[in-house]
């Protein structure tokens, strides 16, 4: 097959390149080359605002409206293939627009020569790398995220150890992606909603969600937002523009969609934001979830946590695509890679990306490269899965609080007093909160049947009589602590 | 899929017509001057209505934009624009959940699943997402503005995959309310009801009836009580039970059985869940004998909990056992279709040997 292809291919020197390839894809061995790779990485620029003229002599059918989409699709073929035998007098007049005829047979390789590379700001010691273009942070929001850092961490380390103590029924931590946490959280206006998955309790931490707040969800009580009704760390607060975790992953995409969608029709200048991780993308709603934000133009930002781990399963075995980043071009949404434990380099990327989204109205795709620093919940004991070595490394050398902490350091805005009073403030404070959370009462049974519906419907009504008459007979069956 | 959708355009037009009374349709508070309407130029003009008078309403789905497959959304794009009425991606979860997230925010959000036998993608996202998202958040949030429009039922030429009658597996879930009309009247009061009810209603139409069922239907802004039966005929020996189209079958059996000098109730039960035991109830003490028919297959289809719910309150009362005349425990077979329908005979033998146990 091979030589029956370079046979039949032309001579031209500049070709050979793309020739090999293909040849590469056909015997499944890495391409060496793909021009795809000088799209990706490239600081982002205003899109061109008009076809390029030269398009109108080149396509002069118009069956279609002309459409960005198209346009785009135009340039492509023009820029990737102007060296190659593409016939451009001879075009397929498709229903989304045209299509310039090849000669050569060239199947798109399965990868790109390069990895997509990662944006960052901050190299591991916390310097910032030479040339790096950013969003500048003052020193009072920087200190601002660093507190709310350390606020994350101090709060993960605490309520795992309620946890262990038996004091609460599960915990899951944020552990090493506090940055993500926080610094995407700084980046957005209270405006924008939140659609999270679980890992993202630093955004409503940032939005001003107490350390009392977050202690009554995990212990149930009354005072909960969510009235006792969800495990623990199913945070939800309407206040806070931050719509209630639910576990199974990845519906909340297509959500968040519609959620931008509704944001874009009252006129006003915020969008929806959505979190997810690897494990996440391999779902069915991730692909709804990037298909309807790209055709119904919503401004929606997608932040993938690509921490390297679904509980167990690795990346190499969640899917075999550069990791999330390559699936926007795909969708047709703009794309980004960033370095998840950098903290300025995901506040630049989301600021950035808000700014597309709202402006725009179009949704973008952030994958932030991190790494889950815990086990996937107290449920999970994840040395029986991946080294502690590797955890080590994660937890020490590519530590994201350890790096900005570095980086406040050297601008002299952050000091070691500094570091010990919050951190005892902060674990005082959470301590003082835990009490609260365990002396207040469960919420009451009417809760359980209250807000299935906007009102209780009879059969709850009739279900409520029941247990309380049961109640009465085997008051021993039930907990105490929950009010009658 | 859309192919074989428009095909059915054609077909229905072609199938025997099913007879169909509203002897008892008319509420009172229709009181416009009615005009003849099938039921899906009745369900267009709920959606038009809806549109109208609620500026955040949006319509969305597969192919709504021109008017649906089964016309149900003619000339709504045209009138309120795309941006609140479109097409939508091929993506049944999609559809559900951008609806839920369009609802979220404070919108009536009226997503159409082009048939009930594709809702099935989608079942994650009502049965995990819509269903559960007031009580999850302790009513922090809720998507009461979702409404999930599907058409159900037989049609004569289906098949597997243009029958089905899912109506049973959303009854099992306690947040969302499932309602299903049984003619062009109903289906414009019952659908502006669930399109404005606070909570997320999966609302199934009889696409058999769609061209088929014609009555007069008032031109005027009306909505129809959710969770309330409706006694269609008096009768004093036996209680019927059903819902959609399958209505007007067991009005023809009711109306062979009064012949032969059997007294039929028939109630149409309208909303499935939350829903009305009282009228069943207070009927079956009357009569003491209770029959309940549906399209879906008869194994844990929705006729066994009114079955077991009736046991349970009328126990003394019956005078015989209850009867379910169903579909087969059978995928909705192409050419056996009429071996498979719990047709007029069937439930007439079953009237028969129930009233005589």
């Amino acid at each position: 097959m091979a030589t029956l292809l370079l046979g039949r291919s032309r001579s031209a020197i500049q070709n050979l390149l793309k020739r090999t390839a293909l040849l590469s894809a056909l015997t499944h061995s890495p391409p060496p080359s793909s021009s795809a790779a000088s799209h990706v990485g490239c600081r982002y620029r205003a899109p061109p605002s008009q076809g390029n003229r030269s398009l109108a002599v080149l396509f002069p059918f118009s069956r279609h409206e002309s459409t960005k989409a198209q346009i785009q699709l135009q340039q492509t073929h023009l820029a990737e293939d102007d060296d190659t035998q593409v016939q451009l007098d001879e075009v397929l007049d498709f229903p989304g627009g045209k299509v310039a005829f090849t000669s050569e047979m060239r199947f798109i390789p399965e990868s790109a020569e390069k990895r997509v590379p990662c944006y960052r700001v901050l190299n591991d010691d916390g310097v910032p790398m030479p040339y790096s273009n950013y969003v500048k942070v003052s020193k009072e929001m920087a200190v601002k995220m660093y507190s709310a850092m350390v606020t994350l961490q101090t709060m993960d380390n605490v309520f795992y150890e309620l946890q262990r103590q038996g004091r609460i029924s599960f915990y899951l931590t944020s552990m090493g992606e506090e940055a993500v946490n926080i610094a995407s959280a700084a980046a957005l206006s209270a405006d924008d909603v939140i659609l999270p998955q679980y890992r993202e309790p630093g955004v409503l931490l940032w939005r001003g969600f107490t350390l009392q707040e977050f202690a009554n969800q995990l212990m149930g009580n009354e005072a909960d937002f969510g009235k006792g009704k969800q495990m623990p760390i199913h945070y939800g607060s309407n206040k806070h523009n931050y719509i209630t975790i639910s576990s199974p992953i990845a519906t909340q995409l297509p959500q968040a969609a519609g959620v931008a969608y509704a944001l874009k029709m009252e006129g006003g200048k915020a969008c929806a934001v959505t979190y997810f991780g690897d494990g996440a993308s391999s779902e069915g709603d991730f692909h709804a979830a990037m298909n309807f934000a790209a055709v119904m133009e919503a401004p929606v930002i997608f932040i993938c946590r690509n921490n390297g781990w679904a509980i167990s399963t690795p990346i190499e075995e969640q899917f075999r695509s550069d990791g999330v980043v390559v699936k926007g071009r795909a969708y047709g949404i703009r794309s980004i890679r960033v370095d998840g434990n950098d903290t300025l380099a995901v506040y630049s990327a989301v600021r950035t990306a808000r700014e597309m989204a709202v402006n725009e109205n179009r949704p973008v795709l952030i994958e932030a490269l991190t790494y889950r620093a815990g086990h996937h919940s107290t449920s999970d004991d994840s040395t029986k899965y991946r080294s502690i070595d590797e955890i080590e490394y994660w937890k020490k050398a590519r530590n994201p609080v350890n790096r900005f902490k570095r980086w406040l350091e050297s601008n002299e805005w952050w000091g070691d007093e500094d570091e010990l009073k919050l951190r005892q403030s902060v674990k005082k404070e959470l301590l003082q909160a835990i009490q609260v959370a365990e002396k207040a009462q469960k919420p009451a049974l009417e809760e359980l049947f209250r807000d299935v519906y906007d009102q209780v419907p009879s059969n709850l009504e009739g279900q409520e009589r029941q247990l309380r008459e049961t109640i009465k007979k085997h008051i021993g069956d039930y907990p105490s602590d929950v009010p009658l | 899929m859309i192919a074989s959708m428009r095909r059915f355009g054609r077909w229905v037009s072609l199938v025997s017509k099913r007879e169909f009374s509203n002897s008892s349709g008319f509420e009172k508070n229709a009181e416009q001057s009615p005009k003849s309407l099938n039921l899906y130029s009745a369900i267009n003009q709920a959606l038009h209505i809806a549109l109208e008078t609620d500026p955040r309403a949006y319509v969305f789905g597969e192919d709504v934009s021109f008017g649906g497959v089964f016309r149900c959304t003619t000339g709504l794009a045209d009138r309120f624009g795309k941006n609140r009425v479109f097409n939508t991606p091929l993506c049944e979860q999609g559809i559900v959940g951008f609806g839920i997230g369009l609802a979220a925010l404070g919108n009536r959000a009226i997503a159409e699943i082009q048939f009930a036998d594709y809702i099935y993608p989608a079942f994650d996202q009502i049965v995990n997402e819509a269903a559960k998202f007031r009580y999850r958040s302790g009513n922090q949030f809720n998507c009461g503005g979702l409404t999930i429009r599907a058409p159900y039922g037989a049609v004569g030429h289906g098949g597997h995959y243009h029958s089905q009658s899912p109506e049973a597996f959303f009854c099992h879930v306690p947040g969302i309310k499932v309602v299903i009309p049984r003619s062009p009247q109903q289906a414009k009061g019952l659908l502006l009801s669930c399109i404005r009810d606070p909570n997320p209603v999966v609302f199934f139409e009889p696409k058999w009836l769609y061209r088929l069922a014609v009555e007069d239907v008032p031109e005027d802004d009306y909505m129809l009580p959710l969770s309330e039966a409706e006694v269609l005929r008096g009768g004093t020996d036996i209680t019927l039970v059903g819902w959609g189209a399958q209505l007007s079958i067991m009005e023809q059996a009711c109306l062979d059985a009064e012949k032969d000098g059997i007294s039929c109730e028939l109630i149409d039960l309208r909303t499935l869940i939350p829903w009305d035991k009282d009228t069943i109830e207070t009927s079956v003490k009357k009569t003491g004998r209770l029959l309940i028919s549906h399209e879906a297959p008869v194994t844990g289809g929705f006729g066994a909990e009114i079955s077991a719910s009736i046991v349970e309150r009328c126990f003394s009362r019956l005078e015989a056992p209850i009867t379910r005349i169903c579909g087969l425990d059978t995928p909705f077979p192409l050419v056996f279709e009429p071996f498979y329908m719990p047709t007029k005979n069937k439930i007439l033998d079953a009237i028969k040997s129930t009233v005589g146990y």
